[in-house]
């Protein structure tokens, strides 16, 4: 019988199975932010258990609320940063090198096939963009993967979602996985891979695939995955580059990580895209979604373009054809925070930047900021956003705020018009 | 090991989420303690007072999809102070649940009909959880028996006080 990637994964890293049911992996990566792991540093002092597994493979960085918004993030900061000093954690990213940490990551190269990732966040799974398995924790997991590189799950049962078609203009992985969660809806795929692939995956890019996973635990899901192909080595050559001769030797490797012909699914979900509009969510649950054609004209008070789902390099050139040459609305405020300072320099190069700036945007630093309502444009009550992030919850970009989610595309046409609107008349 | 049960707050909705449970404007406090007055703050349930409603509750009895959303353990944590031991809900969100167990607190799943006899019973409703036995006993004006599943490890993580004590002992 065949094997999915995950299976294959789950058993080259195999630890320990507890019972036929749960298996504890060995892990590759344990990625920290000053969140979730300060809180984890001092239990771990508390209980004299102040030791890390391996420093190499402890990956940090302070993303969520920086520069520090107050004495208590200053602490948090603090903590994470004298953490990876005292433990020799070499990949720890400070203030000036800093960016949202499941875009951050990826750049650096730290992510490849195969590997078994966690953090504490649940939008890690960002990661199986890479052909990974990359789940999101809690903060005693990230204790114990810190100190044990060992983390334990449910064997995992896959849902293959096979992507098929053609996008039209100004159609978006965004909206491709908007619609996929308005699908299975938001516990559809609880304790399940979501594995995607099939011709539209292949196309795309590897931003593009990240957006798709990050959205992943919208649905539920343990974690997304896209098998690593050309793409995927094109894209880690600088990295590995050292381990093959030639990148085609590389895409060999990966070749490995791919799930078997007779491979056996819990569930195969066909989309096919063709005739997919951009796509924005109403009320506060991800799985409420429509085509933004049935949203027109719904007014907004803030557009937000950053954070892991979809403020990379990719992500900013889409909205800059909307904003080159026009005004953001007087009605509107916008905010652009570019995921990373590569991602930021790249768009400085390209001129993005100043067409941003000149359509009336305020452009702050790589932050997670007001994308869980703590920094650099957080909500007032009743206020609306249209939103490049992945939540619409109730208070999550400031208490009683209301999110609407959507592609970076519809973003912009929404900060150009004032209110929500098809984007694709402004393309042309 | 815990004492499971006690009285239960019953939240009717599904889809509650960990932002709703545990606002992120709180995740820069520093200990579990000071969490203890925002449980709950931002759920979207009319008629729901957290600082009233939770007083005296050791359970809650939710519907499908509890505890979705983000990661964070301080939606587990804020429980926790408050003296909530146990969460008795159709379904879980993954990283919620496995958080319960790996801090030695317990999640029950019990079938839609099953959580809607709970919530029918009635009056103030006690909960008693017989964890050797997997058997649930709820008294409100109503009584009734439940019994439910429980996976074997994450059995031994709830008597083993948590993942990092068991983790600790195996690896
Ligand atoms: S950008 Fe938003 S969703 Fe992504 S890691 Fe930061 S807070 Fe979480």
């Amino acid at each position: 019988m065949g094997q999915t990637i995950v299976e294959k994964i789950f058993a080259a890293h195999r630890r320990d199975t507890p019972t036929p049911e749960n298996i504890i992996l060995d892990l590759d990566v344990v990625m920290c932010h000053e969140i979730t792991t300060p809180i984890a540093i001092t239990d771990l002092e508390a209980r004299g258990m102040d030791r890390v597994f391996d420093p190499d493979k402890i990956k940090a960085v302070i993303d969520h609320v920086t520069p520090a918004k107050d004495s208590k993030t200053a602490t948090q900061g603090k903590i994470l940063r004298d953490w990876a000093r005292r433990h020799n954690i070499r990949d720890f990213f400070d203030i000036g090198r800093n960016g949202v940490c499941h875009a951050l990551f990826p750049e650096k190269g730290f992510i490849r096939p195969g590997y078994t990732v966690i953090m504490g966040d649940s939008h890690t799974c960002t990661h199986g963009a890479f052909g990974a398995f990359a789940a999101g924790v809690g903060t005693t997991d990230l204790e114990v993967g810190i100190l044990k590189g060992v983390c334990s799950f449910r064997l995992p049962r896959t849902i293959r979602v096979e992507i098929t078609g053609e996008l039209s203009a100004g159609v978006y992985a965004k909206d491709v996985i908007l619609n996929i969660i308005k699908e299975i809806t938001v516990n559809g795929a609880t304790d399940r891979v979501l594995e995607f692939g099939g011709p539209v995956v292949d196309a795309m890019s590897m931003e593009a695939r990240m957006t798709l996973c990050n959205m992943a635990i919208e649905a539920g899901a343990t974690c997304g995955i896209c098998l690593p192909d050309q793409t995927t080595a094109e894209y880690l050559w600088p990295f590995i580059k050292d381990n093959y001769a030639t990148v085609d030797q590389a895409v060999e490797d990966f070749n490995q990580w791919h799930s078997d012909p007779d491979a056996v699914y819990e569930q195969v979900l066909r989309f096919d895209v063709s005739s997919l509009v951009p796509q924005v969510t109403y009320g506060f649950k991800p799985d409420e979604v429509k085509d933004i054609t049935a949203m027109e004209g719904v007014p907004v008070d803030q557009i937000y373009i950053g954070s892991c789902t979809n403020g990379r390099i990719e992500d900013l050139r889409e909205a800059a054809r909307v904003l080159a040459g026009r005004k953001i609305s007087d009605q509107v405020r916008g905010v652009l925070s570019p995921a990373t300072p590569g991602v930021y320099s790249q768009a400085l190069e390209e001129g993005i930047i100043k067409i941003f700036q000149d359509a009336g945007f305020c452009v702050t630093n790589p932050t997670c900021g007001a994308c869980l309502g703590m920094s650099t444009g957080v909500l007032a009550e009743g206020e609306i956003c249209a939103s490049t992030t992945n939540r619409n919850f109730n208070g999550r970009m400031g208490k009683g705020g209301i999110v609407h989610l959507m592609s970076p595309l519809s973003a912009a046409a929404a900060a150009v018009a004032g209110k929500i609107t098809d984007p694709r008349p402004m393309l042309a | 090991m815990k004492q499971f049960g006690g009285q239960a707050l019953f939240l009717d909705r599904s889809d509650i989420n960990t932002d709703e449970i545990i606002p992120a404007k709180y995740l820069t406090e520093n200990t579990k303690m000071d969490l203890k007055p925002y449980a709950l703050e931002d759920l979207k349930l009319s008629g729901f007072n957290p600082a009233r409603d939770l007083e005296n509750k050791s359970v809650i009895v939710s519907r499908a999809n509890f505890g979705c959303g983000s990661s964070r353990e301080h939606a587990v944590w804020v429980f926790e102070v408050n003296e909530i031991n146990t969460v008795i809900a159709e379904s879980f969100a993954r990283i919620f649940r496995q958080n319960m167990y790996n801090c030695g607190m317990l999640a029950i799943e019990l079938s839609a009909a099953d959580i809607d006899t709970l919530f029918n019973l009635g009056g103030d409703v006690t909960i008693e959880v017989d964890l050797a036995e997997s058997k649930i006993k709820a008294r409100g004006k109503q009584t009734a028996e439940f019994s439910f599943s429980l996976n074997e490890f994450d059995r031994k993580l709830v008597e083993a006080g948590g993942w990092l004590n068991y983790a600790d002992l195996h690896y």
